[in-house]
């Protein structure tokens, strides 16, 4: 039984030695994600071009445009003369953001200690005007404080912001346990279903079904070499997340690393359900894509918040595998939760298994009878 | 195991919801015997096959392989036969000495076994220079009776092959057919199915189906006297054109 299941896994592993293209999606694609992400999906900005509006052009006026720049993360780039002019500097993209601050600046706030000043963005992409307007917030917010603790106002609310498990709120946080979600999806159940559904196609698979191997020794045999390469490629993006971004694993990497083989396993079955499934490896690759890519990207909780989906997707966002394992990681990995805190996740995960490895089993009895 | 025949079929059957693809067909196969299983295109030679070796199961009907039942004792099947599919089966991304290895491996033949295997299919091809390219890069008729080779590593007392010479010209077919004549002469049973008249004129006794039904059967001599014409082609373009105009 060992002997043949040897012989099995070399020559799995002969194919996959021979075909460039499996090791480039194996561990090419695996460094590329987390680049590709790393350096361009990121809610971080720096020297947002800003524009200002100065209708007081009084001292605090000034002290208040002076500052802004002063972070580092806003750059003035226009001195607008009207609200016109400031639009057209939207307009022609110079501008991300603009600041308005009305007549009698300085007289309204020291006499009344209230005044008003407008902050307009250019929301055609919104998460990054939501998080600029956030930011400028913050600093008048900030300015108004400073100039208080001058002038002594009477009653006012300090409201102090803590950012707990990413207090700097680095995007490679919420993107490596994304990747490492999608790149296990995309190896276990793509290949797997990609490399079964090439035996149909070729008419191999009919002759291991006449040998005396039993089905379920085949689908193991040739399931196997891909659980190793993509247990291998989880860990090096777990590494590279540490090395390059600094992802820490606060929680205990033993428990981690086992949950990842649960989710792998899950994809394993996933990816042999859709070979039962598919005739053909084109119909395989689609299928894959349409069920496993795609939603795990987008429905995941990767990209999106599943919070501000509509009702309907939420619900669908439930069925995906790869939403329960990126909360195990960033519960292990970001706050170092234990067993207990894992726990549901990771039995809907078991759950999922039991019922994608019963359901293939199914339908390769029906394809084969 | 002992038992006359190697093959015993009787009332096989196969539908697919409503249509019979295999009609109740009956036939024995003898030991040693080259048995040619002839048919047009869809005349259900490849269901009946895959029924046989145990791919597929029956409707209706029974049949024994080895003396062994195709329903219970189809582990017993597996060990005792070989098999060809038309598409020929190899892996074309391995080389012609890791296809042997690995198909020796499943049979769970032991490193020695495997490694006299290698070397008789290898030297009986003449494939020498060959033995390290990829299976991809030979020519189909080479591949095809690499692949009748392969289908006998582990020895067994029948092969079935479907339509293995498929796609090549008469004289590289003549070449497979001597390896089988070379097979039969060491006693192993060849279940061959084709639609090439010319082979049938090899085989030991043929059976002729049309439309899922055997309609006649009989060594290649008997056939054409029944019908009284000097070739194959006729007899089988008698059988047709009768189950077109009844």
């Amino acid at each position: 039984m060992l002997r043949v299941f040897i012989a099995f896994v070399k020559k799995e592993t002969f194919h996959i030695l021979r075909d460039a293209r499996t090791l480039v999606i194996l561990f090419g694609m695996p460094i590329a994600l987390v680049l590709i992400f790393g350096y361009t999906v990121s809610n971080e900005f720096k020297d947002a071009s800003i524009a200002v509006v100065d209708q007081s052009r009084d001292d605090l006026s000034q002290k208040l445009i002076s500052q802004l720049p002063a972070s580092g993360h806003f750059q003035l780039v226009d001195y607008a003369d009207n609200i016109e002019a400031l639009e057209a500097s939207f307009k022609a993209g110079k501008t991300k953001l603009g600041i308005v601050i009305p007549n009698c600046f300085e007289e309204q706030f020291f006499r009344n200690g209230t005044v008003k000043v407008q902050l307009i963005t250019d929301a055609t992409e919104p998460n990054y005007a939501a998080t600029l307007t956030n930011y400028a917030n913050s600093m008048i917010r900030k300015f108004q404080l400073e100039q208080a603790e001058v002038t002594r106002l009477p009653y006012q609310i300090e409201v102090r912001s803590r950012m707990l498990y990413n207090p700097s709120l680095i995007g490679a946080y919420n993107f490596i346990p994304g990747v490492v979600a999608l790149i296990l999806m995309l190896i276990c159940a793509m290949m797997t279903s990609l490399t079964i559904a090439k035996e149909k196609e070729t008419g191999t698979m009919d002759l291991l079904l006449v040998s005396p191997l039993s089905p379920l020794l085949i689908i193991v045999g040739k399931v196997a070499p891909y659980a190793a390469l993509s247990f291998v490629s989880a860990l090096a993006v777990f590494a590279m997340g540490y090395a390059i971004f600094d992802v820490p694993i606060i929680g205990s990497l033993p428990l981690l690393l086992v949950l990842c083989l649960l989710y792998l396993l899950v994809a394993l079955a996933l990816g042999v359900l859709i070979s039962t499934i598919s005739k053909s490896q084109q119909v395989a690759m689609m299928v894959s894509m349409f069920t496993l890519l795609l939603p795990t990207m987008l429905l995941s909780g990767f990209i999106f918040p599943i919070e501000s989906m509509p009702f309907p997707l939420q619900q669908i966002s439930r069925i995906i595998p790869a939403k329960y394992f990126i909360v195990i990681e960033k519960a292990i990995m970001l706050k170092g939760a234990g067993w207990d805190a894992v726990l549901m996740p990771s039995i809907v995960l078991a759950i999922m298994l039991v019922v994608l490895l019963v359901a293939s089993w199914r339908s390769f009895k029906v394809v084969y009878k | 195991m002992v038992n006359e025949y190697a093959i015993e079929a009787t009332n096989l059957t196969k539908r697919f919801g409503d249509f019979t693809a295999v009609d109740a067909i009956t036939f024995k196969v003898n030991k040693g015997e080259i048995f040619g299983f002839l048919g047009a295109n869809g005349a259900g030679k490849t269901t009946a096959i895959k029924m046989l070796i145990g791919l597929s199961r029956p409707t209706e009907g029974e049949a024994t392989i080895a003396g062994y039942d195709i329903y219970r004792q189809t582990e017993s099947i597996k060990e005792n036969i070989g098999y060809m599919s038309q598409k020929f089966s190899l892996y074309e991304d391995l080389t012609v000495r890791q296809n042997i290895r690995f198909y020796g491996g499943i049979y769970g033949l032991n490193r020695k076994q495997i490694n006299y295997k290698m070397d008789e299919i290898i030297t009986q091809l003449g494939l020498e220079k060959q033995a390290r390219k990829v299976v991809g890069s030979l020519p189909l008729g080479w591949k095809q009776r690499l692949a009748f080779a392969v289908a006998g590593v582990h020895n067994p007392g029948i092969i079935f092959l479907d339509e293995p010479t498929g796609g090549v010209d008469p004289a590289t077919r003549r070449q497979f057919w001597e390896m089988i004549y070379e097979a039969s002469g060491e006693g192993v049973t060849i279940f061959v199915t084709t639609h090439y008249m010319d082979e049938a004129e090899y085989c030991d006794r043929i059976s002729i189906m049309v439309a899922g039904r055997i309609d006649a059967l009989g060594s290649p001599r008997e056939l054409k006297d029944r019908y009284r014409t000097d070739t194959m082609d006729n007899v089988f373009l008698q059988l047709v054109r009768s189950r077109e105009n009844p």
